[in-house]
């Protein structure tokens, strides 16, 4: 790893003015996927601003018919969170299943959806929920934020202060999990809302996205059966060591069924 | 440029001078000479380096050493009484055999810890989900599941 200025801002102004004063530099949340990347010296940032220290972005609380999720809490918190699992327990499981508990101890809501992994479990479970991303500018709605392989809607400059969670009628998420990595090799997050239906996939395309043809079907239907023949186009789908395109096509109709079996 | 860094490791108030890149588990063993913890692969998967930072088990080469300051780091040193008393992981750990070359175990003894804080009167099935994120290449984590299960219980049962 090459060495970096390292800066431990104990606000978000202060979080902020370091942004903008250093071109090169990188915010650090958990740290999960930066310090490695920046092992492999994938990345060397000239500077990393350690959010450890600003308050106010880290915890969980209700806010009217919303859960609101600090960028800085780690997923052990989501997932143990007796709010959350009352509430929401679709995405305390998801939360439960990112990683491994080391990691989950570490790793951050805010620095997953940040990062946008094409195979990470949050997105999913933001974009399912119709969740909303606030920021130290504006909010932003998930269907607005994943926006390709590794690459979101965040400005330069942009930095995640929460994530404010409608709570749905219900909701479930099912995930192929690699076997060695934990990662989603698909997942499929089906939530009920006032809204509607949703249904995000992760780990099957370049970003999460949202299985409209599936949601149609639900909202006529809410029924596995429903979703019987539904097939997401594999052109637009990974194609890796992990799996092809054909088998995540598959994979998602599974899931999906599997997660409206669990109604 | 190196920067001062304090913590507590193992109830003793520590301090050293550290780059910023400086990995947590490099402050404990390179700085701090506490060789137990180990490095297996360097890349969060193999959990030989799982420490306790605030009571909770993290892989320390995936934590710079800033990170931790001010917090309170337990190492598999600090885990047995003053008197020489094991701990009731590690004595399950010797009473199941649950090591061979014992490479992984201080880990795995950590991580252990760590699961039966948070899972009293662990089943088998719940230790071996647990334990995805420390490898072991000798035992076939037989003895070191049996281990942490029965640990789990006796904990739980107060005879901690």
């Amino acid at each position: 790893m090459q060495d970096f200025n390292y800066h431990a801002p104990a606000s978000v102004a202060d979080a902020a003015k370091l942004l903008a004063a250093h071109e090169d530099a990188k915010l650090l949340a958990g740290g999960m996927t930066l310090l490695p990347t920046l092992k492999q010296r994938l990345a060397a940032p000239s500077d990393l601003i350690d959010l450890s220290s600003v308050p106010n972005i880290k915890g969980i609380c209700r806010e009217g018919d919303e859960i609101v999720i600090g960028a800085m809490t780690p997923h052990a918190d989501v997932a143990e969170s007796a709010l959350v699992r009352e509430t929401i327990p679709g995405l305390a499981m998801l939360a439960g299943q990112i990683g491994d508990p080391a990691v989950r101890h570490r790793g951050t809501i805010g620095g997953s959806i940040a990062n946008a992994d094409p195979a990470a479990d949050y997105p999913a479970g933001v974009l399912g929920h119709g969740a909303t991303i606030v920021t130290n500018t504006r909010k932003i709605a998930a269907d607005d934020f994943f926006l390709g392989l590794f690459e979101t809607a965040l400005e330069p400059g942009e930095i995640i202060l929460g994530v404010r969670f409608p709570i749905p009628v219900w909701s479930h998420y099912q995930k192929l999990r690699h076997p060695a990595s934990g990662y989603a090799v698909v997942g499929v997050l089906v939530a009920q809302t006032a809204g509607g239906v949703r249904v995000a996939v992760t780990g099957a395309g370049p970003n999460a996205f949202r299985a409209s043809a599936m949601e149609e079907a639900l909202t006529a239907d809410f029924s596995a059966k429903s979703l019987d023949g539904l097939t997401i186009d594999a052109e637009t789908l990974n194609n890796d060591m992990h799996a092809s395109a054909a088998y995540r096509a598959h994979v998602v109709t599974v899931l999906a069924k599997r997660a409206v079996a669990a109604r | 440029m190196l920067i001062e860094v304090n913590m507590t490791i193992n109830g003793r108030a520590v301090s050293g001078k550290v780059e910023a890149r400086t990995l947590l588990v490099e402050f404990i063993r390179d700085i701090q000479k506490l060789t137990g913890t180990h490095v297996g692969c360097d890349t969060t998967q193999c959990g030989c380096c799982t420490v306790h930072v605030d009571g909770k088990a993290v892989k320390s080469c995936t934590m710079l050493a800033l990170q931790a300051r001010g917090k309170t780091v337990l190492t598999i040193e600090g885990l047995a009484n003053a008197d020489g008393t094991l701990h009731p992981v590690q004595e399950a750990f010797r009473e199941h055999h649950g090591l061979q070359c014992g490479f992984c175990t201080p880990g795995m003894v950590m991580m252990g810890v760590d699961i039966c804080r948070r899972h009293p009167n662990a089943d088998e099935q719940t230790v071996r989900h647990e334990l995805e994120g420390n490898i072991c290449r000798c035992t076939g984590y037989q003895g070191i599941v049996e281990a942490i299960v029965d640990a789990s219980a006796k904990m739980a049962g107060g005879q901690a």
